[in-house]
């Protein structure tokens, strides 16, 4: 992928896919590093298939049988020096409490570091494509916090749904503006 | 400065619309959003129609959505069709302008193109 935000996409996209009704997309970043959290409650794995998912081919789809976004991400990570972990509790073990948490570390000064790229885009195509999903969306830096909650946009909107265009143009905006006050 | 009042007054403004989700179903804009479309350049295509149907009016009958592996991963990015009484249009190879185009034409004016279509490709 050519930005770690099309990664990002990709990955949120399987916490959709897993009937997450929250999903959280934290980024951290340091001078030298970045620290990506791709946290949801939904259905979760087993220890077999969360082994089985740094694979490439290993897939659930039926249509193709590679399944690479892990595998990229996980390429993307370890190119720079990094690593990914993932963690995972499949309701069939907890009904009450699962869901799987990604994380992948990078260091940014690798010549091999993927630009992070259009965060913001990813996070309103998330949203446009999954409206009902709760999402909260973190990038802390050095300057400062750009952050977004979903929950908090439902008090104001009530039942105007967030893949409304002009509500997904107020949320691009919004973070847009976040990052500039930070530079 | 974007402010919450904002998006109050969007509310304000929806509580007249019987219909608040946008619409009708009577076509649906389907874009792969897999790992091989994203790779491939389907956000900026998702964008595209996003804007394209809003800024031509279209939002009221037009729902754009997005969708897994469709199976065509070397035509990524891919976008299907589906309209109420016809058959099912494939795009592929799609770009934010294609998909500009594909609004004015197809979603406007009634008429595939057929150059960009998957029955062009492999036949």
């Amino acid at each position: 992928m050519k930005e770690l935000s099309l990664n990002i996409l990709d990955i949120a996209m399987n916490s959709v896919k897993a009937k997450a009704e929250n999903i959280l997309i934290k980024l951290v970043e340091t001078d030298e590093t970045l620290t990506l959290t791709i946290r949801d409650d939904g259905c979760g794995m087993s220890e077999e298939t969360v082994n089985n998912v740094m694979n490439p081919f290993y897939t659930t789809r039926t249509t193709r049988s590679v399944g690479l976004g892990v595998p990229l991400l996980k390429l993307a990570a370890e190119q720079t020096g990094g690593k990914i972990t993932i963690e995972s509790v499949s309701e069939e073990i907890n009904s009450e409490k699962h869901g799987t948490t990604v994380t992948a570390e990078f260091f940014k000064n690798h010549l091999d570091f993927t630009p992070l790229g259009d965060v913001v885009s990813t996070v309103t195509t998330l949203i446009q494509g999954a409206p009902d999903t709760e999402w909260k969306f973190e990038h802390i830096l050095k300057g400062g916090t750009v952050e977004l909650d979903t929950k908090e946009l439902r008090e104001i909107l009530g039942d105007v749904p967030l893949d409304n265009y002009e509500v997904i143009k107020w949320i691009e905006g919004y973070l847009k503006e976040g990052y500039a006050s930070i530079q | 400065m974007k402010s919450l009042a904002e998006l109050a007054a969007i509310r304000e403004k929806m509580k007249d619309k019987v219909v608040l989700r946008e619409g009708s179903g009577e076509t649906r804009v389907v874009v792969g959003m897999a790992t091989c479309g994203i790779a491939a350049g389907a956000r900026p295509v998702l964008n595209a129609f996003v804007e394209c149907v809003s800024k031509e009016g279209l939002a009221e009958k037009v729902t754009v959505s997005q969708t897994g592996c469709i199976g065509v991963c070397q035509y990524e990015p891919v976008v299907e069709i589906f309209e109420a009484g016809k058959e099912k249009v494939t795009y592929i190879k799609m770009t934010p302008e294609k998909a500009a185009e594909v609004v004015e034409k197809h979603l406007k004016g009634g008429n595939v193109i057929q150059e960009y279509t998957i029955s062009n490709a492999i036949s």
